[in-house]
């Protein structure tokens, strides 16, 4: 895990905090999200639900500054709901996430999340769609400025220019005058990040920054997002479907399953030593330009069907239907994240066996030891 | 980058729609009730050793059981395309999208295309049955399916070979199906259409198709919204699959999948070639897809052929730069380093190709003769190479230190 300095701001930091032990950036504790089913307008009138979608359901987090974490799911496991959490474009219905240290569940509101958002951006899957066609380049990484009030008129053109510069577009005067369908796609999303990098955030959650493009932009853009974490000592939660790119640019990789962590660690030891049989048949099917040998593909694990949707999850161990080592208990208990050393956990039965069975982390304490969790549990 | 997008290509079953009525049903059940009809059990495992040993014969010869077309040399490769090229016009000039193109695909062969968005991969694809946008044009080259150059062919003509002997799966199901058909019907339609079937023998043989592909026959009577994204690629397989062709092109068959699903779908094309001697050709930018499922791959960069050859060779030991590059800056999860290659710069406008090699100006290897001189096309242990690293009469040991000082680089510049 590589810590970069950051020069501190003490006006920031948490009066509570002990000297000794940092506290995380960002901190996720039993974090749930269940968006109400209402079928027809009857439903909605009387406020009937005749289901819920249980779409991220108790996961715990922590993020520290300066690390790049990825978050690796297939859809529906609900690795985008919990990133649009953190940036608060989604309530949560259960759960606390606090930024160093501080509750910030309970902030609601344009103005009250102005500091919160002017340190915490978010950087979207489809640079087309993120971008407007009408707003010129400069006009849009501007937009944030003031928007929070932070600069207007001249002010704004060192700024604009040099966020321009950081993501990569130089010079930069030759791209602010520009419009959206003038840059390629790997320049679009520099644009995006240039309007994420231009309010100067502590963290970026990027949900699928490289999804869309091609090889070697997507390399380009890995590296310059790996650069400006050591320049500026920025935090990543980066999240993807693609374990081989979380891989390669993670320092920790949470796997997640219909809306659990189904196990979290470095991303060496998630890797190449899975203890989760998801986690292991996922890193079993990860496609690599090498071909396959007979031995390599015999011991792939290709599981049968797929992800069952969130508003019937199943009883026990939620990914026990399509385990292939299932066993009875997994039927009934859900196993919770059990610590198998060197920082990794794995919610699995089998993991529990010949390790420490520490009840997951300490968050979990705290968050079961508040009695009042941030709810907006619908009626 | 090349102009036009090729977004709205037509609708497989538009497409079918248009298409010529004509030919037999085929199915393989008609061995299979052989089989079970056999009274003991020694005789069923005869049976079923004979069927076997036929199987794998016409995996060779290609298991479909209708004649060939009537001008069809059976001696010839199954698809021959030489000096492809495929020309778009704009009004700001002419895009060069494919420039000479050559390759061949053998009885039951899966071949790799492989390259970066504006390589000129679909389009290679799309000319091979002429379903090319409005302002594309195949200016020059043959393309000879069983020995009949499709080239020469009026669009009525060619009509006979679309989706009967060439089918394309593409890619984002949820686009190319009909949203207010069911998916039964949609498969049933070219049967019906195309083969002149009645519609209750169209809907049976839809229904055995998406047994084929895994998807349970009642699921049939659901309309595309109602399927998983896999389950709607699966259907699209099933389309593509309904007149019994004998090529099937995937273009980017797999791309907006998850990576269990698209691990599901790769082996169930593995599984159909063999079962129907099939023949693939798989457009896809993603090497590991290739990796996984093709005997031969195509490198293509700016409209020509890059390096083509077997996928262990190719990918083994790569000689052309981009090839190498390109495999360096993919991620492996099974590889023991954690770092990716930066291919500097961006592919040229083909409106205006550099002149000599395409890639020279991206290329840590160039000499002054790549900047002047095309490089002729060097065949090495059966890998064809583009690249003047490889000159006629050399060695063709793949070469991967760049000679004299290497060009910088570095991320820092933006691609222009």
């Amino acid at each position: 895990m590589t810590e970069v300095a950051r020069q501190s701001e003490p006006a920031t930091e948490p009066a509570t905090e002990s000297a000794a032990e940092p506290v995380p950036l960002i901190e996720v504790a039993g974090l749930e999200v269940h968006f109400p089913i209402r079928r027809g307008i009857v439903d909605v009138l009387r406020r009937r639900v005749s289901g819920v979608v249980r779409a991220v359901d108790g996961i715990d987090l922590s993020l520290n500054r300066g690390e790049v974490l990825a978050l690796v799911g297939e859809s529906g496991s609900g690795k985008t709901t919990t990133g649009r959490v953190i940036v608060k474009l989604t309530k949560q219905t259960g759960g606390r996430v606090l930024f160093e240290g501080r509750d910030v569940s309970m902030l609601w509101g344009a103005s009250k999340l102005r500091p919160y958002r002017r340190r915490v951006q978010l950087i979207f899957q489809d640079p087309y769609e993120t971008l407007n066609p009408k707003q010129s380049i400069f006009d849009f990484v501007a937009e944030p400025l003031v928007v929070n009030g932070l600069a207007k008129g001249e002010e704004r053109v060192p700024r604009v220019l040099a966020a321009l510069e950081a993501a990569g577009l130089r010079p930069a005067s030759d791209f602010a005058y520009r419009f959206p369908h003038e840059l390629s796609g790997g320049q679009r999303q520099r644009v995006v990040i240039a309007g994420a990098l231009v309010m100067d955030p502590d963290i970026i959650v990027a949900d699928e920054p490289v999804s869309m493009l091609d090889v070697s932009i997507r390399t380009e853009l890995l590296r310059l997002m790996l650069d400006l974490r050591v320049e500026r000592g920025l935090t990543y939660l980066f999240i993807t479907h693609d374990l081989s790119l979380a891989w390669v640019i993670a320092d920790r990789i949470a796997v997640m399953y219909l809306g659990k962590i189904l196990e979290i660690g470095p991303a060496e030891r998630v890797i190449r030593s899975p203890r989760n049989p998801y986690t292991k048949a996922l890193v079993s099917v990860s496609p690599s330009p090498v071909a396959p040998t007979a031995g390599e593909r015999a011991r792939r694990t290709i599981l049968e069907g797929e992800t069952p949707d969130a508003a019937h999850i199943p009883t026990g161990c939620r990914f026990h239907p399509r385990c292939p080592v299932a066993f009875d208990r997994c039927k009934v208990d859900e196993p919770p994240l059990f610590d198998v050393g060197g920082g990794q956990s794995a919610a699995c039965w089998l993991a529990e066996d010949g390790e420490l069975p520490v009840a997951p982390t300490t968050l979990v304490a705290t968050a079961a030891a508040d009695p009042t969790p941030t709810t907006t549990r619908p009626a | 980058m090349s102009g036009p997008t090729f977004s709205s290509p037509m609708r497989p079953d538009e497409s079918a729609r248009a298409l010529e009525s004509e030919g037999r049903l085929v199915g393989d059940e008609s061995i299979r009730d052989e089989a079970d009809g056999a009274g003991s059990q020694d005789a069923a495992s005869v049976a079923r050793a004979a069927m076997d040993a036929e199987a794998a014969e016409v995996a060779t010869t290609r298991g479909r059981r209708w004649t060939l077309p009537k001008d069809a040399d059976p001696n010839v490769p199954l698809l021959v395309v030489e000096n492809l090229r495929t020309y778009f016009t704009l009004e700001s000039g002419t895009v060069k999208a494919v420039d000479g193109v050559s390759f061949t695909l053998r009885h039951g062969e899966a071949l790799g295309i492989a390259g970066e968005s504006g390589c000129g991969k679909t389009t290679t694809a799309l000319s091979l049955v002429r379903i090319l946008p409005s302002n594309g044009k195949v200016v020059e080259g043959s393309i000879k399916l069983m020995g009949i150059d499709l080239v020469g062919k009026s669009e009525k003509a060619l009509r006979r070979y679309r989706w009967r002997q060439i089918s394309i799966v593409f890619q984002g199901a949820m686009n190319a199906l009909n949203p207010v058909q069911r998916v039964r019907d949609q498969i049933a339609e070219p049967i019906e259409e195309r083969l002149n079937q009645s519609p209750d023998v169209a809907r049976r043989r839809a229904g055995e198709l998406l047994e084929l592909v895994g998807i349970p026959r009642e699921r049939g009577k659901a309309y595309p919204h109602e399927l998983s994204g896999g389950m709607r690629q699966r259907a699209m397989i099933a389309m593509a699959l309904a007149c019994d062709p004998a090529i099937v092109i995937g273009d980017e068959p797999t791309t907006a999948l998850d990576v269990m699903v698209q691990a599901q779908i790769l082996q169930l094309l593995e599984d159909l070639r063999h079962k129907l001697g099939l023949s693939l050709v798989l457009i896809t930018h993603d090497l590991s897809v290739i990796a996984e499922t093709c005997d031969r791959v195509m490198m293509m960069y700016a409209g020509r052929v890059a390096e083509e050859g077997p996928v262990s060779e190719v990918f083994g030991r790569p000689r052309h730069p981009y090839t190498q590059k390109l495999l360096a800056a993919f991620p492996n999860i099974h590889a023991d380093r954690r770092t990716l290659d930066v291919i500097p710069g961006s592919p040229p406008d083909l409106r205006d190709p550099p002149p000599g090699c395409r890639f020279a100006p991206r290329c840590s290897f160039a000499m002054d003769v790549c900047t002047e001189v095309v490089p002729p096309e060097v065949t090495f242990d059966g890998v064809r190479v583009a690249c003047h690293l490889y000159p006629a009469g050399s060695d063709g040991t793949p070469i991967t230190v760049p000679p004299g000082p290497a060009v910088d680089a570095g991320v820092a510049a933006a691609p222009a």
